[in-house]
């Protein structure tokens, strides 16, 4: 059959030399690798106990951002929903009324903001396209759950803690990067 | 007495056409479609007297006409100034027509506050694509931009005065449209504003459609407000037996639930059809309305994200699979989700959702 391409080798099948079908020293030669690796640096850490220092620009879970004064910053534009590769995001907005004006910062906020994190795929669009500095994505995992339920985030889970009235909690979430940099 | 008709040639961009005495540059370059068209944020062809207010529609005139081939001094507004025989027009072939319109758009952007987050007209916003397509990044301006007290126009009609580019469609519509013309521009300059003089709601049936010609979110439907953005709305034609208009609309769904009633609007973005007020703001649900199809939605709209037209439904085959059986669902997302809870329906809410809403219904569950 004639060639396509006329690229195609004859594959050469040479008998095997006396070194090779001695078979031992192929054997030996495997082992002494296997062997020097006991002695190389572990590729691997003991995770729980030891934890690794995330790199500057990784994406774990979303945090809803605060203002100095603690009024939420998301106005509920809805540009992190349409940007969300993965549809992970819903909200409803509502309009503010006088007496909520220190939890808000707009005219408009979200009343409900849930983060599917079952179809989240922390490709940080969210936050790339949020033009009110609302939602981060902070240096955490989402932690693990037995059911489905559990992964339907909504603002409570999501939100910052007040700077205001919970100063504390706040500085650890904003925080937690520098701690880890000092415990290093 | 199709030979009555006077023709005039008149090339823009190199394209040239035949169009009948008395027709604006504007309406010529509509005639011929596509790229060449000027933007227009204050010309309705619609309402008579609107236009040359904006100055988006520059042209540049190449040559008069042909029996004054000089060209025109300066740059033109399109949708005010008229054909001649033989007149050439640039519009996108000419750099000195491109940094005018920038120029123009920087001066509508002056004043215009960077609320876009919070504004329902986001996503079908004229002066939004116009920025898009012209603006700069960044401002120039040192000042405060203008604010004004807040004028309450009734329970239909939001209006958001420091939007407003002052281009006058609202005022034109009110005045052909209805009978009494209750609102207008007050003062001048500056502090032009759109207003009613004594705190008065407008109450005409046809005072709706203020909202369709208004070009950026200025006048905005109260009855919608903060409901959802409209890219995530299904915007669907769909007709009623009105007494007084025709009844032709798009319905702005979510779900089964109708968000919104608008005029259908043409390609140039211009209400086909005006409605009433009954249409637009009464029958906010499905059963009020015959549905027609999904409306026709430009490619390069957000809108059309998740819009699909002339999509046929796939057969559902599971249940003549599993010998009529139907799927078992694992988990009911309502069980989880506080997000678009069934036991509130925005639709019958006239006016903004606010916390009263929310928290009323966490009560209940």
């Amino acid at each position: 059959m004639a060639s396509l391409t006329n690229r195609a080798k004859v594959l050469e099948q040479k008998p095997m030399s006396f070194m090779e079908r001695l078979y031992l020293p192929a054997i030996f030669k495997g082992m002494a690798i296997t062997f020097a690796h006991m002695f190389k640096k572990k590729a691997t850490i003991n995770y729980p106990e030891e934890k690794r220092p995330f790199s500057p620009v990784f994406r774990g879970l979303h945090v809803l951002n605060r203002d100095e004064e603690g009024r939420e910053n998301c106005t509920a534009c809805g540009l992190c929903a349409v940007a969300c590769p993965a549809e992970a995001i819903t909200m409803e907005a509502a309009e503010r009324k006088t007496s909520e004006e220190h939890l808000y910062r707009e005219e408009k906020y979200a009343a409900k903001y849930e983060i599917n994190m079952l179809r989240c795929i922390f490709c940080g669009l969210c936050e790339e396209a949020c033009p009110k500095d609302a939602i981060y994505m902070s240096e955490t995992f989402a932690p693990s759950n037995f059911t489905r339920k559990g992964f339907i985030y909504s603002k409570d889970e999501l939100l910052i803690p007040n700077p205001v009235n919970d100063k504390e909690k706040y500085d650890i979430a904003k925080g937690m990067r520098e701690a880890q940099l000092k415990n290093k | 007495m199709a030979e009555a008709v006077k023709t005039v040639k008149v090339t823009i961009d190199n394209i040239t056409v035949d169009v009948p005495v008395g027709t604006t540059i504007l309406q010529a370059a509509r005639m011929i479609g596509g790229d060449v068209v000027p933007p227009a944020m204050c010309y309705y062809s619609k309402l008579q007297g609107s236009g040359g207010k904006c100055r988006t529609c520059l042209v540049e005139v190449s040559k008069g006409s042909e029996a004054d081939p000089r060209p025109m001094p300066k740059l033109v507004a399109s949708c005010r100034t008229g054909v001649m025989d033989g007149m050439e027009v640039k519009n996108m072939t000419s750099p000195k027509v491109e940094d005018a319109r920038n120029g123009v758009v920087e001066f509508l952007l002056l004043n215009h506050p960077l609320d876009c987050p919070v504004c329902d007209q986001a996503g079908e916003c004229h002066l939004q694509d116009l920025g898009y397509q012209h603006g700069k990044q960044g401002t120039r301006y040192e000042f405060k931009r203008r604010t004004f007290e807040k004028h309450d126009l009734g329970p239909y009609i939001q209006l958001h005065m420091t939007r407003c580019i002052l281009c006058y469609r609202c005022v034109f519509t009110a005045d052909q449209l209805t009978d009494k013309r209750s609102h207008g521009i007050l003062s001048r300059g500056d502090h032009a504003e759109i207003a009613t003089y004594i705190e008065k709601s407008l109450d005409n049936n046809f005072i709706g459609n203020v909202i369709d010609v208004c070009p950026v979110g200025a006048l905005t439907d109260k009855t919608f407000r903060f409901k959802n953005r409209v890219w995530f709305t299904k915007p669907v034609n769909a007709h009623r037996e009105c007494k007084c208009c025709s009844g032709k609309v798009t319905l702005w769904q979510r779900g089964e639930e109708v968000l919104r009633v608008t005029a259908r609007k043409d390609q140039w973005g211009e209400v086909e059809e005006w409605i009433c007020n009954e249409c637009r703001f009464e029958k906010k649900k499905t059963t009020d309305w015959t549905i027609e199809g999904p409306t026709h939605v430009s490619r390069h709209s957000v809108i059309s994200q998740g819009h699909y037209e002339n999509t046929i439904k796939p057969k559902e085959t599971f249940t003549a699979v599993h010998g009529g059986r139907n799927p078992q669902l694992l988990m009911d997302i309502h069980s989880v989700s506080e997000v678009n809870d069934p036991s509130i329906d925005l639709s019958q809410i006239n006016g903004p959702a606010t916390s009263d809403v929310y928290n009323h219904s966490t009560k209940q569950a």
